[in-house]
């Protein structure tokens, strides 16, 4: 009957409760987890910019290694440079492609078949082997028979980068719509030709920024490079022979060294491995842009 | 109906010589099957999802150039049905057909049929609109390319003449080379049937192509099977009883066997008949309360 009766005074009102302190409880957490985690973030960019930018230079990412007592307006880090291009550019040849097989293997063919379960996990645990672990692994089986290289290195970076182009391409696989690959079948298409004309092209995007972001992480690593390559002054351009160094083992020898001049190169070196790093997440960001056009 | 069609064609794309576009657009099917024969013929058909009974004996046939809806509630199979026309279900794990399922006289689930060549005769349009995240020429164009067409010219030629017959030439001919995604719903399924279209398929299967569309794209794609319909021979699930009395010649009405022990549901085709007598003068009870809105 109330409703015949008209205009009433409704109140919309959010009547005063637990459940909206509640809410400005969460709101507040999260908020305050979110400033402690970019806080270490913070303090990271900023010491190393700060202790690291004055010693840029065209000289500082082009010259020789000096000796480390020498001041830090000498010389540079170039072999350094040179070798983690060569070792990571290496590691990503030997890594990505196998890795983006393999997770095509795992999503498209495997299916609920033994081999694929064994491979996906086992996959998984690669992941969760320590660097410095997989560093003895490649020391122990080609270092001992074929001594210090680039390419033994690369091998130690690509085994690290293995399970993680597997995971995120796999996962970009994954979130290509089923409806797709059907209206692809429906047109007669075969299961190769699905998974090259409309599954990868549909995750290209995500594949290549987490191959990307992998490539990223195995510049930043140290250990697996300790028994792999050694650390020299000179630039090496034989990735295949002979030993070899890279920045972040340089950062490594130049920060436990006593002498300030090397100090100051070792902080140079990080800066540009986290410029390079930046680079590499900036390029994964504009691919996928670029591959998004037409999901738009 | 074939002579104003072909007349029309060619007028449309009047630079090319007519008899060129004659040899295109006559139906192969056309010449060597007179117009009534069976396309499919199902004998106790029943399809299984591991040990479990979709759909039980189905037996019909469908006749060329006719429109056959299945009709009937939901989960009575009718789709699944669908699919085993052209070996969709192949795709999904556990799927196992029993019977018998003649398409143009030979087995369709004889050993050394391959699905592939099935479908690439046997085209389908789906419930929910999925063209490619590419652009509209391109998503036309899939079909033919995957079966060898590169020649620029005779793609053009396809797209246009797929896109007409989709009624959708006029709508995206200024924006071929833009996403299929940017389109409307009506306009995105649309494009899909012109996909479907490009291979000249001999069947199109259609799975509730309207349940996503607005009274005038169902209208638009109504209007468009009926104009199709004397170059293929269609097969259309729907939900809605007056799309099937509006657009089809035949219609199977399936229902739903409950089994009260082991809780399972399995479909059935109760009834098959020209769609005037199976809606005005339906022999079976079931069909009878189906139809007159007294169940389902």
């Amino acid at each position: 009957m109330a409703a015949m009766t008209g205009q009433q005074n409704v109140d919309l009102r959010e009547p005063p409760s637990w459940r909206r302190t509640k809410n400005r409880i969460a709101t507040i957490l999260m908020l305050t987890a979110f400033v402690l985690t970019i806080i270490p973030l913070g303090f990271v960019l900023f010491t190393v910019i700060s202790k690291g930018a004055s010693i840029i230079s065209w000289q500082f990412l082009t010259g020789s290694i000096p000796p480390n007592v020498l001041p830090a307006s000498v010389g540079g880090m170039g072999p350094a440079i040179v070798g983690t291009i060569e070792i990571t550019a290496l590691a990503t040849v030997m890594a990505v492609p196998l890795g983006v097989l393999g997770a095509i293997y795992l999503n498209e063919y495997g299916g609920n078949r033994l081999l694929a379960k064994v491979i996906g996990f086992m996959s998984d645990v690669m992941t969760g082997v320590p660097s410095i672990v997989m560093g003895l692994f490649i020391f122990s089986i080609w270092v001992l028979h074929f001594g210090y290289s680039g390419l033994a290195g690369a091998l130690a970076l690509g085994c690290l980068m293995l399970p993680i182009v597997i995971r995120s391409t796999y996962e970009m696989l994954r979130l290509v719509p089923d409806p797709l690959r059907e209206a692809s079948y429906a047109l007669g298409a075969s299961k190769a030709r699905v998974t090259v004309t409309v599954v990868l092209p549909a995750a290209i995007g995500g594949i290549v920024s987490g191959a990307l972001l992998a490539v990223a992480r195995a510049a930043g690593e140290t250990a697996p490079l300790l028994f792999t390559i050694l650390t020299v002054t000179t630039v090496n351009r034989n990735v295949f022979s002979g030993a070899n160094t890279s920045l972040p083992s340089q950062i490594f020898a130049n920060a436990s060294s006593p002498y300030v001049g090397a100090q100051a190169r070792g902080w140079g070196a990080a800066l540009t491995l986290i410029a390079i790093a930046f680079i590499l997440m900036i390029v994964a960001r504009l691919i996928t842009a670029r591959f998004a056009r037409y999901l738009r | 109906m074939e002579e104003p069609e072909q007349y029309a064609v060619a007028n449309r794309q009047s630079t090319e010589p007519a008899v060129q576009q004659q040899l295109e657009v006559s139906p192969e099917s056309g010449a060597s099957f007179a117009p009534g024969e069976s396309v499919f013929e199902t004998r106790n058909v029943s399809i299984f999802y591991s040990s479990f009974r979709a759909v039980t004996d189905v037996s019909l046939t469908i006749h060329e150039h006719e429109i056959t809806a299945f009709i009937g509630p939901s989960g009575c199979g009718k789709t699944t049905v669908l699919r085993t026309l052209n070996r969709m279900n192949d795709l999904i794990v556990g799927a196992r057909v029993e019977g018998e399922v003649e398409y143009r006289g030979a087995p369709l689930y004889a050993k050394d049929v391959s699905p592939i060549a099935v479908r690439r005769r046997i085209g389908m349009v789906f419930q929910k609109p999925n063209p490619f995240p590419k652009s509209v020429y391109d998503n036309v164009a899939y079909g033919p390319r995957i079966n060898g067409e590169r020649n620029k010219g005779r793609l053009d030629e396809i797209v246009e003449r797929s896109l007409r017959q989709a009624a959708l030439w006029d709508e995206v001919k200024d924006r071929l080379h833009k996403s299929g995604l940017g389109l409307s719903g009506g306009q995105q399924q649309r494009l899909c049937i012109a996909r479907t279209l490009a291979v000249e398929p001999d069947v199109v299967l259609m799975d509730e192509p309207c349940s996503a569309l607005d009274p005038i794209a169902t209208g638009a794609i109504e209007d468009l099977m009926q104009e199709i319909k004397s170059k293929y021979t269609i097969v259309i699930v729907t939900h809605n009883m007056q799309q099937a009395t509006r657009v089809s010649d035949r219609t199977a009405f399936f229902s739903v066997l409950i089994n009260e022990q082991s809780d399972t549901r399995t479909g059935v085709l109760v009834e098959y008949d020209r769609t005037a007598k199976l809606f005005q003068d339906p022999r079976d009870s079931r069909t009878r309360a189906y139809v007159t809105g007294r169940m389902g």
